[in-house]
């Protein structure tokens, strides 16, 4: 299988790959490490006439404190994210699910900005930003603005960015001293997930909860988070995993069977959250 | 375009379509055989190469991606007559059967013992989980990672 014709175009710096979109419009889609973009131009499911190369832009590959956030250039791959020190040691939950992503040599290609900005229901990354209430930075024609998490994953295959924004930043919260849980179910190892589950224990804040593949777009599984705010036990609150979640019905998986993997799986990555902080939850 | 890449150590440039795809670009323009396309959809290995010196799968990486990199392919391993000592060690453990996972499955086992020297047999499963084998059943593969990092295999 081959991708349709197309024209390549590499891009050096954002300011570039900004342009290349704004002269070649509806006709360009942008290329990071292509692990979701060119499975699809084989299967001929996306044929961009254009195709602009940002991963290699080096501005947009780094990982770095500033003050109280760990900023991830958007052009980071995977495997670059799970490995790197400053992550595993501040973020710790994001570095972990960027090193459950696919199998090692997707995670060599695939990006996290390529990752969130897919939109993919049931992709890895999408759980631990929301649960870190991270901030994603893009850039347009306009300049630079900031999405919340939480308002970044619009539906299916569907998010905030215009076709004419670049995500070129992710800045998380330093979490160091915070619990922190991620399960995911799959029916072979480097698959996306049935369910995925992430979780960021509290203090200063509530503990957060994040939820991929049960429903068009990941959420936070705010009735989880609520009733552990009300007091509930770890188990007694991941009972509520489910609530206000529209799972996919699939051959595979149900979405019956999807309700019941979140409250399992929830329960687990809370308990693990519990665990691993002085503080508890 | 016209791509150059290092391919074993031997520059290459050769003007390809834009959408030529990495492992098209080795079989049928450079000639390099060797490295196999199974499942054509990301999922099998068979077509791992390693760019960078990291292993990827090229039936999912535009040629003009690999534009300026250096690109090894299973042909590359070989000190003439010599083979590497992964090599070496799926031929003493019977890494193989029908062979057609090997090129792919040594070049990913090339890139997991550059990140990780001394793996555990739990190393060298979940390092090779990208790798498809219909064959052997993966025993005899772990055992051949495990001997090539120079670790005693049990008997
Ligand atoms: C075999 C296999 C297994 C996988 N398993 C998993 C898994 O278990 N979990 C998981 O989460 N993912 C999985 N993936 C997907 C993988 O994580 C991809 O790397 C990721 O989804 C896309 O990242 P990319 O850099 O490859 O993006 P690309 O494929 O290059 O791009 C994806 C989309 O995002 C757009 N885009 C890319 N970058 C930007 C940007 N900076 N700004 C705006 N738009 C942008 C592109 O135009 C395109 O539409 C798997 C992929 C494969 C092939
Ligand atoms: S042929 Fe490339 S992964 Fe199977
Ligand atoms: S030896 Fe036949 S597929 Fe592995």
């Amino acid at each position: 299988m081959i991708p349709a014709t197309l024209s390549y175009r590499r891009a050096s710096s954002v300011d570039e790959a900004l342009g290349m979109l704004a002269e070649h419009g509806e006709d360009a889609k942008l290329l990071a490490g292509g692990h979701s973009l060119l499975p699809l131009m084989k299967l001929r499911l996306a044929a961009p006439e254009v195709v602009v190369d940002i991963g290699r832009i080096e501005e947009l590959r780094y990982v770095r404190t500033e003050g109280d956030v760990v900023a991830i250039g958007a052009m980071t791959r995977h495997h670059d994210l799970h490995t790197d020190g400053v992550a595993g040691r501040e973020v710790p939950l994001v570095a972990h699910v960027a090193g459950e992503v696919g199998d090692p040599q997707v995670r060599h290609r695939g990006t996290i900005g390529g990752s969130l900005a897919h939109g993919d229901p049931a992709a890895d990354l999408p759980a631990a930003v929301l649960a870190c209430d991270a901030t994603l930075v893009a850039r347009g024609p306009d300049g630079a603005r900031e999405i919340p998490a939480a308002e970044f994953f619009a539906g299916l295959f569907t998010t905030a960015l215009g076709p004419d924004e670049i995500l070129t930043e992710i800045r998380v919260p330093r979490a160091a001293d915070r619990g922190w849980g991620f399960e995911k179910f799959t029916r072979r190892r480097f698959d996306w997930s049935i369910v995925g589950v992430a979780v960021l224990g509290g203090s200063p804040t509530q503990p957060a909860v994040g939820l991929v593949n049960m429903g068009e777009a990941p959420i936070r599984a705010t009735a989880v988070e609520r009733a552990l705010a009300a007091g509930a036990t770890p188990a007694e609150a991941a009972e509520h995993a489910a609530e206000g979640t529209s799972p996919p019905d699939e051959p595979h998986a149900s979405a019956g069977y999807r309700r019941h993997l979140a409250t399992v799986l929830t329960a687990r990555a809370l308990e693990r959250a519990a665990g691993g902080s002085p503080a508890g939850l | 375009m016209r791509v150059t890449i290092e391919v074993n150590g031997r520059r290459t440039e050769e003007e390809v379509e834009d959408r030529t795809l990495l492992v098209h670009h080795l079989r049928d323009t450079l000639g390099l055989t060797a490295t196999n396309i199974g499942c054509d959809t990301t999922s099998c290995g068979a077509c791992t190469v390693l760019v960078d010196g990291e292993s990827v799968k090229s039936c999912t990486v535009l040629a003009a991606q690999a534009d300026g990199a250096a690109v090894t392919t299973v042909e590359g391993l070989a000190e003439g007559e010599t083979l590497h000592p992964v090599q070496q060690a799926f031929q003493d453990h019977h890494g193989l059967q029908c062979g057609f996972c090997t090129p792919g499955m040594i070049m990913a086992a090339v890139s997991l013992l550059e990140a990780n020297p001394r793996p555990t047999r739990e190393d060298v499963r979940t390092g090779l989980e990208g790798n498809l084998c219909r064959c052997t059943g993966y025993h005899n593969i772990v055992d051949a990672v495990v001997a090539a990092s120079g670790q005693e295999v049990p008997r």
